[in-house]
């Protein structure tokens, strides 16, 4: 039993040192220790602590503890423990090391009380996660990392100016309710937004959750955004731009991922999705909404960890990720795609799933605001990712077309940490109040009435007979080797392809001014030349006397000069 | 029989019965609308087989949608990498390509 108390993200660090100096089994079994200790840890934490620096005359607040921050805490604990179980087999480093730090420093954001030290925690996390990707070690995974450690960076400026200057207009830099108005204010709104995949600044996200290790991308997907939804709703809760900011985020995704090819990228664009169904409950900001939110961000770590974690099985086993290459894999891996069905039934909010008892407060929450558009726009996406998570993945991965593929059902501690989730989601869709009793807002809200199961049950079963028809018809896009463009084609392709144009202006402009130049200097040694060349006018050999005459010449001038 | 069993899903007639059932599914759901009373916050909601049609119309637009988009957005599978692949990185595994390290 510890006597003293550490701040959750304590146990992590310690644990990163110490594996620094070890290898092997001992590594693994440290690794496991550090999210047990850790939940340990925060149970026994008395939930009044504060911790107070004074730093010259700023008021820090490295650790302070509430019920919205616990609850996030839990679950980062959580996914930490099935996410290390998951890479238990990996032996590298690097990505051991830089998980754990990672877990600790979003452990830290989330249990800050000014904006300062989330600050430091935000670039810790950016630091440490993009080893993840980099571990892949492969050309493409060093670009995708290089460009998402660059939004990350930009992302922490931003937020530290607009820190700065809110500290300048308010004199405190406390970490709660932010009015949304000034240019702080809003800096760190972007800040926000950069790491919670708002549309057109998403690109990081599906540009490198792809390119990571299997491992990696567990982590990644459970953590980051996660923090970006708990600062949205610490800060902004109730600012109205993030309902219609949330709405496109459910929206447009699911366009992208009916053609995608690349199943984790697949997972990467409905990951934008779910958190836009977050970023909708956090804008209307009822109790009910934000409950909503923080408990859709709760099942999401579950479910979308699940899901990457079955992709991540299957291209572990087979090597392989596109929809085009894969198919039928159930005949040889059956427990793969029970727990994979899991994951995607509960993400399409399958009655007796997690899902559900999350997303209906939200959509509940839209339709008491008489927010009518937003809910129709919701709906829509919750059919539409049934239709590409909810049936896409299992569909192109495990059944569809035979690709040929006899891969076994991944080693046993993968199984393990994907059977962790996928009973938690069947757990908490069962008896929702596993999950409700830990909420930060008073409510009483049950999901399961008559009208509203059957007409989830409808939606979603209507959507997989559309899919059925589409795909009898032949209609329905084929899964093809591709890259679809999007909002990173503005800066992987139009800005060098600017920049190189540019360049080539420049050098020509200076070629030619070179040209001009070195034509004058070559017309005047030309003329010099001309006067010295052997019986030129400057090269004659002067004898004597024509200097004594130019001499006099010179003085009689001299003296003429004198008289006038 | 083990094998059979293991291969349910690929074989053509079991497909057309999942099909069959699959539908018969729907249209058992879509008539509980008639017969269950639903409370609902919007007008919309109280048209029977709303959700249905939204989910069914939704999806297929979905779709259709999606394939159009294709046309503008779809690029060949390196069309990026054709000017990253020549700047060299710190190190390239291409053989770990697809697997942990």
């Amino acid at each position: 039993m510890l006597i003293f108390e550490l701040p959750p993200f304590a146990p992590f660090l310690i644990i990163a040192f110490i594996v620094l100096f070890t290898r092997g089994r001992v590594s693994s079994a440290l690794m496991l220790m550090a999210p047990i200790w850790g939940a340990f840890n925060l149970w026994q934490i008395n939930p009044q602590t504060v911790w107070q620096i004074t730093l010259f005359e700023l008021q820090l607040n490295p650790f302070r503890i509430d019920k919205l921050s616990l609850i996030f805490g839990y679950i980062f604990h959580l996914a930490a423990f099935f996410s290390i179980i998951y890479a238990l087999h990996v032996r590298d480093r690097v990505q051991q090391i830089s998980c754990l730090i990672y877990t600790a420093a979003a452990l830290g954001a989330v249990f800050v009380g000014d904006l300062l030290s989330l600050f430091i925690c935000w670039e810790f996390m950016a630091l440490s996660s993009v080893f993840l990707i980099w571990s892949r070690r492969s050309q493409k995974s060093f670009f995708s990392g290089l460009r998402y450690i660059v939004y990350q960076f930009i992302s922490g400026l931003l937020l530290l100016i607009g820190t700065l200057l809110y500290w300048h207009k308010n004199g405190s830099i406390e970490f709660s309710h932010i009015e949304f108005q000034g240019l702080g204010a809003t800096l760190i709104f972007i800040a926000f937004g950069i790491k919670c995949a708002f549309p057109m600044l998403h690109t990081w996200l599906t540009d490198a959750y792809p390119e990571a290790t299997p491992s990696g991308t567990v982590f990644l997907s459970a953590l980051t955004t996660k923090v970006a939804v708990y600062a949205l709703a610490r800060s902004f809760a109730g600012s109205e731009l993030l309902i219609y900011i949330g709405a496109i985020m459910t929206c447009f995704p699911i366009f992208y991922a009916v053609i995608e090819n690349d199943l984790r990228r697949v997972l990467a664009y409905s990951l934008i999705n779910q958190v836009g169904f977050m970023v909708v409950g956090i804008g209307i900001g009822t109790e009910l909404a934000l409950n909503g939110a923080v408990s859709h961000a709760f099942n999401d770590v579950l479910f979308k960890g699940l899901l990457f974690m079955s992709m991540g099985a299957v291209m572990h086993m087979t090597g392989r990720i596109n929809g085009s290459d894969l198919g039928a894999l159930y005949k040889t891996m059956p427990k793969t795609t029970v727990l994979c069905l899991i994951g995607a039934a509960s993400i399409s909010a399958f009655p007796l799933f997690n899902g559900f008892v999350s997303k209906s407060m939200v959509m509940t929450s839209v339709l008491n605001q008489e927010y009518y558009g937003i809910w129709l726009a919701l709906l829509f996406a919750s059919a539409g990712v049934f239709h590409h998570a909810g049936i896409k993945i299992p569909y192109f991965a495990f059944f569809g077309k035979d690709s040929g593929l006899r891969a076994e059902d991944p080693p046993l501690n993968m199984l393990i940490a994907m059977l962790i989730p996928a009973a938690l989601c069947l757990a908490i869709g069962i008896y929702p109040n596993i999950l409700y009793q830990f909420l930060p807002y008073s409510h009483d809200y049950s999901p399961y009435d008559q009208s509203h199961v059957l007409a989830q049950t409808q939606l979603l079963f209507f959507a997989a007979l559309a899919f059925v028809w589409l795909n009898i018809k032949g209609i329905y896009p084929a899964e093809l080797h591709s890259t679809n463009l999007d909002f990173d084609w503005f800066y992987r392709r139009l800005l060098p392809s600017l920049w190189s144009t540019l360049i080539n202006k420049i050098f020509f402009v200076d070629r030619f001014v070179r040209q001009v130049v070195l034509n004058r200097l070559r017309l005047i040694l030309l003329i010099i030349k001309r006067f010295h060349r052997p019986n030129g006018i400057f090269s004659n050999a002067q004898t004597i006397s024509n200097m004594t005459l130019s001499i006099v010449i010179i003085l009689a001038c001299y003296l003429a000069l004198s008289f006038i | 029989m083990k094998l059979r069993i293991k291969y349910i899903f690929t074989e053509l007639k079991n497909m057309s019965c999942f099909v069959y059932l699959f539908s018969t599914i729907c249209m058992i759901l879509f008539a509980l609308d008639f017969m269950l009373y639903r409370h609902g916050n919007h007008p919309l909601e109280s048209i029977p087989g709303f959700y249905a049609f939204y989910g069914f119309i939704g999806c297929v637009l979905l779709v259709i949608i999606a394939k159009w988009l294709r046309a503008v957005l779809m690029r060949p599978e390196n069309y990026y990498h054709k000017t990253e692949s020549k700047i060299k990185v710190p190190y390239n595994n291409s053989e770990a390509e697809n697997v942990d390290l």
